[in-house]
């Protein structure tokens, strides 16, 4: 089970690129469903056929990173963000490329730490001039978090488990459900982290009669922390709202009672920030019924994002009993 | 096609009021195409048949403009305005305007110096104290010739300068003229070439043109930022003026398919058509839009370097008008390169 979790979360595939982990997801469901497709933004649309009513279950598969736009003479790495990046946390990152380059973010010797920003910043290979850098990696080329995957106790930490733990949790669901009332449609989605771009694309071919996103959320469980009630260890979270969507009631109500009913451990989430896949599916067409369950995280946005295995047990679970439900 | 920009340019076409930029297309590539279509919005949508068992291309360049709407008439006879798309007040200043539909003469004033505080002297130009002045002394005498609503724009002044044009508008009539040029050309995918209103205010024409055709790829023809000027760091051009077409790896709206786009390069790079990476991922186009409507599309952006832009005087390498229109045929061509 660590394994496959592992594999996930290093595996470097930020926005727009997200060829490796669709590769690995797509090996990991292809037994489990009817029929697997990539969409011209590279979705990957697992369907799992039932006589009902469409569901699109969405968990994004790229991830935060960066790309490189700018060699400098002697061998440093000029680049811009993909996703939402707090400068000033990364001074210092170690970032690995695709093709395993290694690097580390360093800032411009004359900006004060106050204003540190990413274009004084740059990417340090190894290279000592700008033809070997340019050998070791193109412009244009992505890389992600450079880390560990590591086990601490009931908590694992590691890079991108936003959204990995959600790739995890689908794969798993997927492999659980047995009854198939409702029209299951699995999207592992692109670009989310730039504006929830695939999942637009996908809920416009798909259709769906309804949308779930599985997705990370932010917890109030750390030391004078933002208030709020999701915390690690308190179960899946049924989602409320988040700045991206307002979830409709009748699937929030869906999801807690059937939480309820099967005695799964959950938590609700209201998210003052930040947007999931669900802003996008609801708003496809002529509209769709969304919600989400979100698995709480710390450390959002860092190479060291933190949840709990209780939680990620307890939204499989419950997006298990979800799905096996005729809507 | 230089003397097609220069009529382009001229033309006014703030977004929402694209009508003579239109007029003007639809005129000009009525021998080239199918079928043409205006929709809804406004968008002109020219269909070229290819071959049978070939992709659908959709090729976009806009045809709207940066510029002004009149909010108010003062009792003096003042114009106020806000601004159509994105505009720094600073560029603003003692610019000659073109008011409604008549295209009446008028000017941006700002106090003079000599009457100015040390406060105003020092202190940022805002929208809020600038006004259009039409030489009109009282209110009545000014809503004669505008009203509430109508749309200003910069007053028209082309010229050439060594290699260069400089006009206003030439985002994204460079665009709109290469387009009409590339549809005299023959090609085995079904193009649509699409002159989009609105992009300025947030690429909503393209959005519905892109519902409409449903294309498997699409281009977006563009202008783009250029900070190769005096001053500014390597890293920090965005662009490299006179150094070729830009290939654009992401921007705010898009991120164009990385396959497609570093085919493109090298196959342009072994053709000897000059292009270059833009390396700053800031603005956006109609990209933004079509990549994601109707299902998505593989999409990339393909833009010439244009110094400052959104401004009356839009700085243009000749050079670099050419190499855009090959790499923008080159792709084309060769189907996207997916």
């Amino acid at each position: 089970m660590m394994e496959t979790l592992k594999k996930l979360s290093l595996c470097i595939s930020p926005s727009g690129h997200e060829k490796n982990i669709r590769e690995i997801i797509k090996e990991s469901v292809s037994e489990l469903a009817d029929d697997v497709t990539i969409d011209p933004l590279g979705n990957l649309i697992v369907h799992k056929k039932g006589p009902g009513k469409k569901i699109m279950i969405c968990s994004h598969m790229d991830e935060i990173g960066f790309m490189v736009t700018f060699a400098e003479k002697d061998g440093f790495l000029r680049f811009c963000t993909i996703g939402g990046i707090r400068a000033k946390n990364m001074v210092h990152t170690k970032v690995v490329f695709q093709n395993g380059v290694v690097g580390v973010i360093g800032v411009d010797g004359d900006i004060k730490e106050d204003k540190i920003i990413f274009e004084k910043m740059y990417i340090d290979i190894g290279a000592t001039s700008k033809e070997e850098a340019l050998s070791m990696v193109g412009i244009g080329d992505v890389c992600g978090f450079y880390t560990k995957f590591a086990i601490m106790g009931d908590h694992i930490c590691s890079k991108s488990l936003d959204d990995r733990i959600a790739c995890y949790i689908a794969i798993e669901t997927l492999k659980n459900i047995k009854e198939c009332p409702n029209d299951l449609y699995f999207v592992f989605s692109t670009q989310e982290e730039l504006g929830m771009r695939g999942a637009k694309a996908a809920a416009f071919s798909i259709d769906p009669d309804m949308g779930i996103a599985l997705d990370v959320t932010n917890t109030g469980d750390t030391p004078e922390a933002q208030k709020m009630v999701v915390k690690l260890g308190g179960g899946a979270a049924i989602k409320i709202k988040d700045s991206s969507v307002l979830c409709h009631r009748s699937v929030v109500e869906f999801l807690k009672n059937t939480a309820k009913q099967e005695n799964i451990d959950y938590q609700l989430e209201v998210l003052p920030s930040g947007g999931t896949d669900a802003g996008a599916i609801h708003l496809s067409k002529e509209g769709v019924p969304s919600g989400g369950i979100s698995i709480p995280c710390r450390y959002v946005h860092s190479p060291s994002e933190m949840v709990s295995m209780h939680d990620v047990v307890e939204c499989t679970k419950l997006l298990t009993a979800v799905l096996s439900t005729e809507i | 096609m230089q003397g097609m920009i220069e009529e382009l340019s001229n033309l006014m076409g703030v977004s929402g009021a694209e009508k003579d930029v239109r007029n003007y297309i639809l005129e000009q590539i009525k021998p080239y195409a199918t079928d043409i279509t205006v929709d809804t919005m406004g968008n002109v949508i020219a269909f070229k048949k290819g071959k049978a068992g070939y992709q659908t291309i959709m090729v976009s360049a806009h045809m709207d403009e940066v510029g002004f709407i009149i909010t108010d008439i003062t009792d003096k006879g003042y114009l106020k305005f806000a601004t159509v798309g994105g505009i720094d007040p600073k560029i603003l200043v003692s610019k000659r305007v073109k008011v409604g539909k008549d295209k009446n003469d008028g000017v941006i004033g700002i106090k003079a110096i000599h009457l100015q505080s040390k406060e105003e002297k020092s202190g940022k130009v805002s929208l809020k104290n600038l006004y259009i002045d039409i030489g009109c002394s009282k209110k009545e005498e000014a809503e004669k010739k505008a009203s509430i609503g109508d749309y200003a724009g910069f007053a028209p002044r082309y010229m050439t300068l060594g290699n260069n044009i400089v006009s206003k508008a030439l985002d994204d009539r460079i665009g709109c003229a290469l387009l009409i040029e590339l549809m005299k050309d023959t090609y085995d995918p079904d193009v649509y070439f699409c002159f989009t209103v609105q992009e300025e205010v947030g690429l909503r024409g393209a959005k519905v043109a892109t519902h409409r055709i449903k294309p498997d790829f699409t281009i977006a023809v563009e202008t783009t930022t250029c900070n190769d000027v005096a001053d500014a760091k390597e890293h920090e051009f965005s662009t490299i003026y006179g150094a070729g077409a830009v290939l654009t790896l992401m921007d705010r709206s898009s991120m164009s398919d990385a396959k497609m786009i570093t085919n493109l390069y090298k196959k342009a790079k072994s053709l000897g058509i000059p292009v270059q990476y833009k390396t700053l991922a800031k603005g956006g186009n109609d990209t933004g839009a079509m990549q994601t409507a109707a299902g998505g599309a593989k999409s990339v952006s393909l833009s010439i370097a244009c110094k400052y832009i959104h401004s009356p005087v839009c700085m243009a390498n000749k050079e670099d008008i050419h190499s855009l229109y090959s790499t923008v045929k080159l792709c084309i061509k060769e189907g996207c390169l997916s």
